[in-house]
């Protein structure tokens, strides 16, 4: 709730909002008028608007070159560029992405043509919601962030950013970057090529990265804005972040920390699945697994020296039961705590960057993440 | 332990008071939320006590099984197991013998459960039950009972009010810690009036720092109902606290504060809450119905909680439409509002004397029209001298 949400130190001051949740409500909120932050009871936020939600991927082959569908609760949304942006009308966020056809992705090897189709349709809605915005004064004190798609042809990339560049756009999403370990040097590549190419004074998002390690690649190559779904994973799957961003810590906390992240590895399965509600994903080695039964009787906080409602209040033999006993309550700290500490995570990156240090948080990072 | 306060209702039986308990004061009459695993149900310790909640419930049945005592006590109790930094209440374990009779056998010596976990037996005696609220440290707790369902007849009901008697003696001689933990009895006795007024006699006898009446708000009907709690009230003594169980709903709390009760319980307001509805002086609203898709208010315009301060219902109305848990956290919050702040109003309206307006008003409120409140209620309080009309 907004009160358990103001306890978390270092909330950014911008929140995602996906149109695949918000769709659906489109007429209530015409009715409303006063736009989805008022709405939503967080007037003082500023607000993005995606497609799609990070975490529910949705079902292909639904772009076409008039529209482009999202999947709500009630099912299939289409949209027009024209019925797109009376949504964004209706919602009033500070940012949105722009209607696009996202549906070529880096990790599988694409046919040109696709790509270029991609490229070709994401420009085409840019235009028509350009013009769209135009004729409205409610959308025009919305900036509209241009798409950059072209899977993983290195030649429709440079197109697509070099054209979304040339319009009135308030920002870039690298969209289609997101995947698995073995294609990660490839699309960093691209990457980089891409925000080569986009003007430094507009801000760069990428969605479907979240992981430090692959947050603090794209860092280097030009990234801005990250979407925070990966807190909310680690959350659903009964596991708290530990990772340490410490990265100019005193000599005793490091051998601390050092001594301290070494027992974590050896207890963390790499292969591990665990299965939640929500997502398949795997564990990762920044993370514990509260409902492993050594927690039962351990009454330190999740991590010490966190400053987070949880930790501050709370003991992992707490949450460990509040796992075991099925109850809300067990989510709601979990996820205080890693928003708190993933938050903190990037408080340290643009710390570092200011004193030139990004290196050695990198290092330490890259130590965590096998 | 407890105090009563100089206001008295002097129409009705109605008393405002304060509980005195070592984590500090608790004013009455109170309705406590049920936090049954040391948890409220998705709501942080800092909110519950942001609500101004005071004293709150936890379950000896359930926690004695998970974590057990002992892992609690090694947390320093239940207080600090769950970091709450209030009074606490545990019950004993009693209604869970209701709840899941087709796991339980009760023979003299306790109750035989089968753990619904793992298929493992324990035996809940009055001396174990004791034993686990020691170590959970809880301010009040209450002794073993031998709960029999309210629809239940014959001589069962007999055999389960003096046996709760005997109960009561062993849980006074089993208590280690009468100096920090207040141990209440249980008044049984179904809905035979006479039972019932042994049971008074027989336990009013024994020293305890507070009663509760049992065994009622099951499936009785509610004349029934209000009847034995005015059997109670009349028989126990007035300078300690009566502790009615499991009860309720806004009609039933006032008009049972009328009655001579002083505290309550209920897992109702956070149960609702979390199918969707939203507890209002006229009664509730399913907030997942269509009307409330554009309905722009809050919850409650006079309503002090956070979510009526910052939300409307057509915003909880999306998010319970959505697939996250968060408008469950919100109603809950409103709902525990609701109970603690007619709670208050109830207890303003006995220390300033107006008790008996005030009822008529929340009636009007609730019903419309006096002629429209419930027979049960208008009769229970015509019998200690509050008329509506």
């Amino acid at each position: 709730t907004h009160q358990t949400l103001h306890t978390i130190h270092g909330l950014p001051a911008m929140a995602q909002l996906t149109l695949s949740s918000l769709a659906e409500h489109h007429e209530a909120l015409a009715e409303y008028k006063e736009g989805i932050g008022k709405f939503i009871g967080m007037p003082e936020l500023l607000l993005y608007c995606s497609l799609h939600d990070p975490v529910s991927p949705c079902p292909a082959g639904y772009v076409t070159n008039k529209s482009v569908s999202v999947w709500g609760l009630g099912g299939r949304v289409e949209m027009t560029a024209s019925k797109f942006m009376a949504i964004q009308q209706a919602l009033q966020p500070d940012w949105f992405q722009c209607l696009s056809d996202g549906e070529v992705n880096c990790e599988e090897a694409t046919s040109i043509k696709r790509a270029r189709k991609s490229v070709d349709r994401s420009l085409l809605f840019l235009d028509n919601c350009l013009r769209l915005q135009e004729e409205s004064e409610v959308l025009r004190r919305s900036a509209i962030i241009g798409v950059i798609e072209g899977g993983d042809v290195m030649e429709e990339r440079l197109r697509s950013a070099r054209e979304t560049a040339k319009r009135p756009v308030g920002g870039f999403l690298l969209d289609g970057f997101q995947g698995n370990p073995a294609t990660q040097e490839t699309r960093l590549h691209l990457l980089s090529s891409v925000t080569a190419e986009l003007p430094e004074d507009k801000p760069r998002l990428i969605c479907g990265v979240s992981r430090p390690d692959e947050v603090l690649e794209c860092i280097e190559r030009g990234v801005d804005l990250f979407e925070s779904f990966f807190p909310y994973q680690v959350t659903e799957r009964g596991c708290a972040l530990t990772f340490s961003f410490d990265y100019q810590p005193n000599p005793e906390e490091t051998l601390l920390q050092q001594n301290g992240i070494q027992e974590e590895i050896k207890y963390v399965d790499q292969t591990k699945k665990i299965k939640t509600t929500s997502c398949n994903q795997e564990m990762t080695s920044f993370e514990i697994n509260l409902k492993e039964k050594k927690y039962q009787e351990d009454f330190d906080p999740l991590v010490r020296g966190c400053s987070c409602y949880c930790c501050k209040n709370h003991t992992r033999a707490y949450i460990h039961h509040l796992l075991v006993t099925n109850e809300l309550l067990a989510g709601v700290l979990l996820m205080m705590h890693n928003f708190e500490h993933y938050f903190g995570f990037f408080h340290s990156i643009r710390e570092a960057l200011k004193s030139d240090r990004l290196a050695q948080l990198k290092e330490l990072i890259r130590r965590q993440a096998s | 332990s407890w105090v009563r306060l100089c206001e008295e209702c002097s129409r009705s039986r109605a008393r405002a008071g304060e509980l005195r308990l070592p984590p500090g004061p608790g004013a009455t009459p109170v309705f406590m939320p049920v936090g049954t695993q040391a948890t409220m149900k998705g709501i942080t310790a800092e909110q519950l006590d942001a609500l101004g909640c005071r004293i709150c419930l936890g379950n000896t049945y359930h926690l004695g099984l998970r974590p057990g005592p002992e892992l609690i006590q090694k947390a320093h109790g239940l207080h600090g197991f769950m970091n709450w930094p209030h009074n606490l209440l545990t019950d004993s374990g009693g209604f869970q013998m209701v709840s899941l009779v087709s796991l339980s056998e009760v023979t003299e010596e306790g109750v035989r459960f089968r753990s619904p976990y793992d298929g493992d037996e324990t035996l809940l005696s009055p001396e174990k039950s004791v034993e686990i609220q020691n170590a959970l440290g809880s301010d009040i707790i209450m002794q073993l009972d031998d709960v029999v369902s309210s629809t239940v007849t014959g001589p069962r009901v007999e055999e389960a009010m003096y046996r709760s008697i005997r109960w009561l003696d062993r849980c006074i001689a089993a208590h280690q810690r009468p100096d920090k933990q207040n141990l209440f009895a249980i008044i049984q006795g179904g809905l035979d009036a006479d039972l019932r007024t042994t049971c008074l006699e027989e336990m009013t006898k024994r020293d305890v720092p507070g009663f509760a009446i049992g065994g009622l708000s099951g499936g009785e009907s509610k004349g029934q109902f209000w009847r034995m709690v005015a059997l109670s009230t009349s028989r126990l003594p007035k300078d300690k606290p009566r502790y009615l169980m499991g009860v309720g709903y806004a009609t039933d709390l006032v008009v049972c504060v009328a009655l001579g009760c002083d505290m309550f319980d209920c897992v109702f307001p956070t149960r609702t809450a979390r199918f969707g509805s939203a507890l209002v002086p006229t009664g509730n609203l399913q907030l997942k119905k269509k009307q409330y898709e554009k309905d722009f208010r809050p919850i409650d315009n006079d309503c002090a909680c956070p979510t009526c301060q910052k939300h409307s219902r057509a915003f909880l109305h999306a998010l319970l439409h959505s697939d996250n848990t968060a408008a469950l956290h919100h109603l809950t919050v409103h709902n525990i509002a609701y109970q603690l702040q007619l709670m208050s109003a109830v207890r303003a309206s006995i220390v300033e004397k107006r008790f008996p307006d005030f009822v008529r008003d929340f009636m009007g409120t609730m019903y419309g029209d006096p002629t429209l409140c419930p027979t049960w209620a208008t009769e229970a309080l015509a019998s200690v001298g509050i008329t509506l009309s």
